[in-house]
């Protein structure tokens, strides 16, 4: 890699951590970025001179601290500004700071600066605009091109969502217990949505939101670091890498979607898949169940069968099960009926979902699962319906064209003599 | 004599490369290895996954089990070489030849080994 490359890599991983403490000293989101980006401007020119600092993060707040601090002396009493040279020359007071630093500060800083991204007012998708800007430093024309919007457009989206948590005001004491924990449930759930915005996009994005998905891996990864006992936690990036293993065999060559069991699972990212299980591993050892933990679970029975037909329907039913327990929703109960279809057959399975019908009517995937086991029992009639409606649901062009896939593909297994 | 070259690097960093600069670096270093491994120099080597997937347990009467590394440090060991070198300055150079391979800011730290067995496991 390069010195620049570096120092990139090397900004982009302090950002959290410097962010969060500079927006704790300011109390201010605008200013805490500006003596961000002025403490990165100063490392460009620093760094490359003389060598990266023992302590990124601890460098760029201390610079960007002084930095601002500066302006506003600027601002109001003209004051001579200290020499570069002398302002960054560090060691020792580096070394000092990033003694006081310690964990418990960080952890803090960095959870808050997340959590004020994860404001209940904020529409989903602006929360993930808003953490994507702040926490991980995409620029808006990254994020508007992964949100398929202009740049003026997302601009004025991010000021907007910015202009609500300030409003919002955030305390800045340090949190209890009681309220750490649910910032950290409400992050995961935002550090969730941004993967999900990611991986459900599909290849009609031009790969702008790929990306997405490797932000959120390491958001936990970071999460996870600074709460490393939190099984839920772990359960949440252990699901993400899991999903996310799978990537290389998502789409065929035209871009098409490809169904789980028919993927290519030599595609599958084997060290992804490593490190999910790993973190799957250590998170059931707390037994404290959360329904990130049995949802990477259950992408765990997937990722250790080596064909599709190994795959253990029976304990992903069960699973499911204890998901519907912890977390009842007609979603996870629709997805249940899935696994109950392989293990007690496409009968059981239009039983679990037809109570759903009311609730779900307006759901795409409702209507193509019914169509799949409608189409299972020989009832073709009322499989194509239901496959008509779900296509008429369909959001997206390539969901449609799942669908008909989907379609087209069962036919082929149900009723082969209707195929040359 | 066989030396351990530890790989230490901020895992923050390591883990903001994207998929082309690790598999960059990554082929980079295999170069290193291959020339290496041609020597008869080369034994086993290892790339550690990410500390998040750490356990360690506190020796005791009542072992403590712990999530996370060892040490929180800034620096983390993400991996290791074993090589046979004829002496320190051998083992110096080949640890630069690899410090040249992958130009991020860590470090190796070179521990001549006290035992070896190689093992079976296989991957």
């Amino acid at each position: 890699m390069t010195d620049i490359a570096w120092i990139e890599a090397a900004l982009t991983a302090a950002r959290p951590q410097a962010m969060g403490a500079l927006l704790r000293y300011f109390r201010d989101l605008d200013t805490a970025e500006e003596a961000f980006q002025e403490a990165c401007l100063r490392a460009l020119g620093h760094w490359p001179r003389n060598g990266p600092p023992r302590d990124p993060a601890a460098w760029l707040i201390f610079v960007g601290r002084n930095a601002a601090l500066d302006a506003v002396r600027r601002h109001s009493r003209h004051e001579a500004l200290p020499d570069e040279e002398a302002l960054s020359d560090l060691d020792d007071a580096e070394a000092a700071l990033a003694e006081r630093l310690d964990g418990e500060h960080y952890r803090d800083d960095v959870l808050r600066l997340m959590f004020i991204c994860c404001h209940p007012d904020l529409p989903a998708t602006q929360q993930v605009a808003l953490a994507l800007r702040i926490v991980c430093g995409l620029t808006v024309k990254q994020i508007a091109r992964a949100f398929l919007v202009g740049d003026s457009a997302m601009e004025q989206r991010i000021t907007r969502a910015k202009a609500r948590v300030t409003a919002a005001a955030v305390p800045f004491e340090a949190p209890g217990a009681v309220e750490r924990a649910e910032r950290l449930a409400a992050v995961a759930t935002m550090i969730y949505l941004i993967f999900n915005e990611g991986y459900s996009a599909g290849p009609d994005t031009g790969g702008a939101r790929a990306p997405l998905c490797d932000e959120a891996i390491r958001l936990a990864r970071l999460l996870l670091r600074l709460f490393p006992a939190e099984p839920e936690i772990m359960g949440l990036a252990a699901l993400m890498l899991l999903q996310h293993a799978r990537t290389p065999a998502r789409f065929d060559a035209g871009g098409s979607a490809v169904l789980l069991e028919e993927q290519d699972r030599t595609l599958w990212d084997r060290r992804m898949i490593a490190e999910g299980l790993a973190l799957i591993d250590k998170a059931v050892r707390h037994r404290r169940r959360g329904p990130y933990q049995i949802q990477a679970a259950i992408a765990a029975l997937h990722a250790r069968a080596v064909r599709a037909e190994d795959t253990d329907w029976a304990q992903i039913d069960r699973l499911y099960a204890a998901l519907e327990a912890v977390q009842p929703s007609p979603v996870v109960t629709l997805n249940r009926a899935v696994a109950v279809a392989k293990v007690r057959g496409p009968a059981a399975a239009l039983d679990l979902i037809e109570p759903l019908a009311p609730r779900l009517s307006g759901y795409f995937y409702f209507h193509g699962a019914k169509g799949a086991f409608l189409l299972q029992l020989g009832r073709a009639g009322e499989a194509r319906a239901a496959f008509d409606r779900a296509i008429a649901l369909a959001h997206t062009a390539a969901e449609a064209a799942h669908i008909r896939q989907h379609l087209d593909r069962l036919i082929a297994d149900a009723c082969p003599k209707d195929v040359p | 004599m066989l030396y351990a070259i530890l790989c230490y690097d901020s895992e923050d960093v390591v883990g903001s490369w994207s998929k082309e600069e690790d598999a960059a670096v990554m082929a980079k270093l295999a170069v290193v290895e291959d020339k290496l491994s041609r020597e008869g120099r080369l034994g086993p080597v290892a790339r550690l996954l990410p500390t998040t997937a750490a356990t360690t347990i506190r020796k005791g009467a009542e072992p403590l089990v712990l999530d996370g590394p060892f040490a929180e440090t800034k620096e983390q060991l993400l991996g290791f070489f074993i090589v046979d070198c004829a002496d320190l300055d051998e083992a110096i150079g080949t640890a630069k030849d690899l410090a040249r391979a992958s130009s991020s800011a860590g470090s190796y730290e070179i521990r001549p080994l006290a035992v070896f067995k190689p093992g079976s496991a296989a991957p």
